[in-house]
This record gives structure tokens, C-alpha cells and sequence, in this order.
């Protein structure tokens, strides 16, 4: 185990792999957490302009389609993260496991625990 | 209230052979409820309410019966043998975080204030992309029962592990007070049971639950709750637009018209005035929630990280759509319910039960008296399942991360272990029934703000930190979880919530509602500080840091499915 493990952490393969999608996880999170941010700013500072209607005859302020897109915007990068790293972090993964199991000739100990 | 309880003691013993074949707990309610001459919702008794919810505890003793014959290791009881599917558990972790305060406290929320309950849906979704995007997926790999056990790895297991125990303790106890003391009010209400009995009730079902079916029972009990609360909330929401006849525009002018504050209703109002409060609550709104020991235990009982991944994105789509429905069903109690006389006291003029009932009168006037026993049981066993899962994660706190890693020293005979967890149950179960009971009359609302300030402060830094950064270490890790934890209790005891409403004082010397954004600084900065002060440790740490990091990313050697 100590063996696969020196080995993938030396592979520049997995180096780049984890950089990029370090930096992919990283803006995700900045990018939730200022669209959560922002909105809650924007209640405590400037209430009034979420108050304004979105027309002459209706109701419907446009703290509403924005308090609803917050929700909607949250849920769509979680699946934006789902689908980029099933579809492009997962097989890149499993290429680097799969040439280190060859390469030091070891046999995981919980092939389940590895997801692959 | 007490000669009701008195005239309900003969009872058990009456209609204990009748109901020997269901459970213990079925004639604790049922006496109680024939006899209870308290007011329902609407002055009676519903048998519709009680009926399905009797059939939810058969259901649920049944489930138990079943995972009680399944559980033997400590894995079984803290893990349910790794086995849940990312579906289910997305399932059980929405279960876990839609409790009763989310449907009738926001809906109430809605309902007396309008806009201002739609911010709270929101901060009800806000934490799930940090946990997906930092946490989930690194934590199934290298944990094993606890979120303790991912940061045990790299740092000393002794402190940390009694750190984060006492941070899990705190948050569970807190958040589980909260709930009884909502359970027993609700259930009074709702089922016309006296209060203790009430608490009793869930207190001995819920002990029923975790002790004989661990984790494999609490996630089942979950997952059935979670189901019928979705579709509960759906058939609601489609009642309440057919009665607009699908015009969201027509719901809300509706509501504007008929409810006192008029056109305000459609915007934010004094929820969070100053800028200080709203950043506050948005932080432990996402990073408490990143931080709840039970929702986090949750990511160990599926078989890997992908499945974890799963896990969140089935988790996050329930909750975004049940807190949607939750803001129609607000809206649709003031369009129904408001200048209906039979919802209403006659001499005070309030909402009967109080504005968190403005849900369970709608579903009365929205479909009827049996639709209305429903949504009843529903909210019932909503208490139920999440006490449950917070009752297992405060066990597994004593039993796997104290007792066993610190006491023992790491290793105990797996009978040993389940049987110390079920004791730990039991008596976390005693000490939350008795809390219950002593805190009635007091407003717990202050609980649950402190719960999630707790675990934004203590969990969830130190989870992150040892992921995230490899200067960290134990000295700084346990000095700074400390002060934060300590900050955020005296920011509490202090602030507006107990030294002016509880302690009757003129003026909060902390002056602000909640702590989190002060409290999750204050461990931050001092982790930071201690951690760079700390020469000795540092080497170590970051040497293990180094080690983990293949594990935390591929999940190799990471703690896999049970063989059975």
C-alpha cells in the first residue's frame, strides 16, 4: 500500500489531475458562496430594490425570481460538479490507479473502498 | 395537565395485552390520546392523524425488527454495513435536515411575515454545494464511522478525537432539546397528548429505533419519513395552485390582498435588519450545516466516494424542491386559511395552535379532514427520524471516538463496542427526554442558532483545515476548537436571546442575535496563530498530511463495504 501510494503521489499525471481539479472545486465554491452572499447583502443593505415589482400589473417583486434562482443556481453547480467530475475527473483517475496497480504490481486491499 | 395524566394511568394496563404484539410504546400513546381531553388543532381528536401514524410506528418497530436481526459489528450499528445506495442515502440526508421546523416553522414563517420566510429556504440550501464541492467525497474516504476518524488520521487521535466529541455532544444535545421541545408541543397540539407524554412517546420510540437497528434502522426510518414528507408537501402544493387555478401571479395577489401587511409580504422585511446579523446567519446557515455531526456520519454508510458524491446531489435536489413547496404552502395558508373563523380563536382572534400550525390548517382547508391527519402523522414522524439520527451520531461520539479511540486506547472487542453504543443511547435518550420536560415553557429557538454557531465553529473548521492545509496541527487544531466553541457559547449566554430574554437583563453585552460569524473568526484565527506557533508538531503533521493525500483523492485503502 505505502508502495502504490509513493508511487501515484510522484506521478505528474495525478499531480496535474489534482491541481486541476482542486482549482475546479475552488471556483465552484467561490462562485456558490458569492451568489449566497451577495443575496444575503443585498437584503441587509438594499431591500428596497428586491422590493420594486417586476411590472406595472402584477405583484411579483423581484426578490422572488432572484430568492428562487438562488435556490436553482445552487442546485445547478452541484450538477455541473456531478457531471464534470464523472465525465472527465473519474476516467482521468482511473487511468492513474489502474497504470500504478500495473506498474508496482499490488493488489488494493479494498478494491470497493476505491470507487472505481 | 395533570389530571390528565392521571386519568390516562390505569390505561396502559388495560390495553397493554391488546398492543404487547405492536411495541411498548403503542399503548404509551394510545391511552393518552383516547383520553387526553386537550385541545387538537380544532378542538378534538383526529383518528385519522392517529391511525396513520400508528401504522407509521408498526411500519418503523417492523423495520427495526428486521435491522435488529442484521446488526452484529460495529459497523452494522454505525455504518449500516456500508451498504446504502447514493439514492437512498440522499434520501435519509434530506430526511435529516427537513425537520418539522423546516415545514410548519417556515410555512408559519411565510405566513406571519410573508418574504422573509423565503430567505431561510435559501439558507436551507446554501451549505449543501460546500459540502459537495469540499467536503463530502474526501470525507468518505478517509473516514471511517465519525468525521473525527478523517481528522484522526494526520493529527494526535487523543485531543482531537476528545475535541471533536465534546463539539459533536454540544451541537447534538442542543439541537436535540430543541426538537423535543417542538415534538412535544406539536404532538400536544396536534394529537391532543399531554406534553410529557408526548415527549415520552418520542423519547422511548426513537430510543426503540437506534438501540435494536443502529444506523440500518435510523436510515430506513429516514428514508420512509423523507418520502411521505415529499409527497405530503407535493399533494399540498397542487391542492393549494388548484385552487388558484395554477396561477402563481393569482396565489400571491391572493395573499396580498387578503393578508394585514398587504403588498409587504412580497418583499424582505425585519428578519435580518443590520448587515452585521445577515452575514452572521448566512455563515452558520452554511457553515453549520457543512458542520452537523449526523448529516456528516451519513457520507460512511454508503460504499464509496462516488456514491457519497451521489449521495449530496440527490440530498440537495430533495431539500431545493421541498423548500420551494414550503414557500407555496406559506403563501397558500394566507390565501386559504386567512378569514376562515374555524382556524381562529374567537376571543383573541390568533391563528389556533399559532402561526406554526398555518400548514396543518391548510391542509384542512385545502382538502379536508383526512388529508389534514396525514400531513399531522407526517410531522410526527418527522420528529421522530430526525431525533433518531441525532441520537445515533451523539452515541457514536461516546462510544466509537471516546471510548474506544481514547479510552481503550483504539481497539475493543466488537461486543463490547455495540453494547457500550447502545447503552450511550439509552442514556442520551434519558437525558433528552428529561431536558425536554425541564425546558418547556422556554423559548428554545436560541438552541438551535447555538447548535449550528457550535458546529460552524468547532466541526466544521477543524474537518476542513485537515483536509485543506497542511500547516496545520494538533495544538492548534484543539486550542483554536476550543476558544471558538467557547466563544460561540459566551457570544450566546451573553447576547440578546438568554441574557435579555431568559435572564430578564436590560441590555446584551454581546449585542448581536448570532454568534457564528464572531465564533468561526475567533477558531480560524486561532488555529492559524497556534498551529504556526507550533514547531514540534508541525513536521509530523504535515509528514501524515502528505501520506493521506492519495487516499483522500482516489480513496484507496479507504474503509470499504461490510462482506455480508
Amino acid at each position: 500500500m505505502e508502495v502504490l501510494y509513493r508511487h501515484i503521489a510522484s506521478d505528474p499525471a495525478f499531480i496535474a489531475l489534482r491541481r486541476r481539479r482542486n482549482r475546479f472545486n475552488w471556483i465552484l465554491t467561490v462562485v456558490a458562496l458569492s451568489i449566497f452572499f451577495s443575496y444575503i447583502l443585498t437584503i441587509a443593505f438594499w431591500p428596497e430594490w428586491l422590493a420594486v415589482p417586476l411590472g406595472d400589473d402584477t405583484v411579483i417583486t423581484r426578490g422572488i425570481p432572484i430568492g428562487f434562482g438562488v435556490i436553482l443556481t445552487s442546485l445547478g453547480l452541484i450538477g455541473l460538479y456531478v457531471v464534470t467530475s464523472h465525465r472527465i475527473f473519474d476516467p482521468a483517475q482511473r487511468a492513474i490507479v489502474e497504470r500504478a496497480l500495473t506498474a508496482t504490481g499490488t493488489v488494493p486491499d479494498e478494491p470497493a473502498g476505491t470507487g472505481l | 395537565m395533570n389530571h390528565v395524566i392521571a386519568g390516562a394511568l390505569p390505561a396502559p394496563r388495560r390495553l397493554a395485552h391488546c398492543a404487547r404484539a405492536l411495541s411498548v410504546a403503542v399503548p404509551l400513546v394510545l391511552p393518552a390520546v383516547v383520553m387526553a381531553d386537550g385541545p387538537g388543532p380544532r378542538g378534538g381528536i383526529n383518528v385519522t392523524a392517529v391511525s396513520m401514524f400508528l401504522v407509521f410506528v408498526a411500519v418503523t418497530l417492523g423495520i427495526t425488527y428486521w435491522a435488529a436481526r442484521r446488526t452484529r459489528t460495529s459497523q452494522d450499528f454505525y455504518a449500516a454495513g456500508r451498504s446504502v445506495t447514493g439514492f437512498q442515502n440522499g434520501l435519509a440526508i434530506a430526511g435529516d435536515f427537513m425537520s418539522a421546523a423546516s415545514l410548519l416553522g417556515v410555512a408559519g414563517l411565510i405566513y406571519m411575515s410573508g418574504y422573509d420566510g423565503l430567505i431561510y429556504a435559501i439558507g436551507g440550501i446554501a451549505g449543501w454545494p460546500v459540502i459537495m464541492f469540499l467536503l463530502a467525497e474526501r470525507l468518505r474516504n478517509l473516514g471511517k464511522y465519525t468525521f473525527t476518524d478523517a481528522v484522526a488520521i494526520r493529527l494526535d487521535a487523543v485531543p482531537v478525537r476528545v475535541l471533536s466529541a465534546c463539539g459533536t455532544l454540544v451541537a447534538v444535545i442542543l439541537y436535540l432539546i430543541a426538537q423535543m421541545v417542538g415534538a412535544g408541543k406539536l404532538v400536544e397540539l396536534l394529537f391532543g397528548v399531554p406534553y410529557e407524554w408526548a415527549v415520552v412517546t418520542v423519547g422511548i420510540l426513537m430510543i426503540t429505533y437506534v438501540t435494536f437497528g443502529g444506523m440500518i434502522a435510523t436510515t430506513w426510518v429516514q428514508i420512509i419519513k423523507a418520502t411521505l414528507l415529499l409527497f405530503g408537501a407535493t399533494v399540498l402544493s397542487v391542492l393549494v395552485l388548484a385552487h388558484v387555478d395554477f396561477s402563481v401571479e393569482g396565489l400571491f395577489q391572493r395573499a396580498v390582498d387578503l393578508h394585514e401587511k398587504g403588498l409587504a409580504i412580497m418583499r424582505p422585511g425585519g428578519l435580518v435588519s443590520d448587515p452585521v446579523s445577515a452575514i452572521s446567519l448566512g455563515v452558520a446557515l452554511v457553515f453549520g450545516t457543512a458542520g452537523l455531526p449526523h448529516v456528516l456520519m451519513r457520507f460512511f454508510t454508503v460504499p464509496n466516494a462516488h456514491e457519497a458524491r451521489r449521495s449530496v446531489l440527490f440530498a440537495s435536489g430533495f431539500i431545493g424542491y421541498f423548500y420551494m413547496l414550503v414557500f407555496i404552502i406559506g403563501f397558500g395558508a394566507i390565501a386559504l386559511v386567512t378569514g376562515k373563523p374555524e382556524y381562529f380563536d374567537p376571543v383573541t382572534g390568533q391563528l389556533l395552535g399559532g402561526s406554526n400550525m398555518a400548514a396543518i390548517h391548510l391542509a384542512d382547508a385545502a382538502a379536508g379532514d383526512l388529508f389534514l391527519g396525514f400531513i399531522s402523522a407526517v410531522a410526527f414522524a418527522t420528529i421522530l427520524a430526525v431525533v433518531s439520527g441525532l441520537t445515533l451520531s451523539g452515541a457514536s461520539a461516546i462510544s466509537h471516538d471516546i471510548y474506544v479511540n481514547v479510552v481503550c486506547g483504539g481497539s475493543a472487542p466488537e461486543a463490547d463496542i455495540v453494547r457500550l453504543s447502545r447503552i450511550a443511547t439509552l442514556a442520551l435518550g434519558v437525558v433528552a427526554v428529561a431536558l425536554g420536560i425541564a425546558f418547556e415553557q422556554q423559548n428554545v429557538a436560541y438552541m438551535v442558532v447555538l447548535a449550528f454557531a457550535v458546529a460552524a465553529s468547532v466541526n466544521f473548521p477543524i474537518l476542513f483545515l485537515s483536509m485543506y492545509w497542511r500547516r496545520l496541527t494538533t495544538f492548534g487544531a484543539v486550542a483554536g476548537g476550543s476558544i471558538g466553541l467557547a466563544t460561540a457559547v459566551a457570544c450566546m449566554i451573553f447576547g440578546p436571546a438568554v441574557w435579555v430574554d431568559t435572564l430578564g437583563n436590560e441590555r446584551a453585552i454581546f449585542p448581536y442575535k448570532y454568534p457564528a460569524l464572531f465564533s468561526m473568526s475567533a477558531t480560524f484565527i486561532s488555529i492559524f496563530v497556534f498551529s504556526m506557533l507550533d514547531r514540534r508538531g508541525a513536521e509530523d503533521s504535515a509528514r501524515r498530511f502528505d501520506a493521506q493525500l492519495v487516499r483522500a483523492h482516489t480513496g484507496i485503502g479507504a474503509e470499504g463495504a461490510a462482506e455480508h
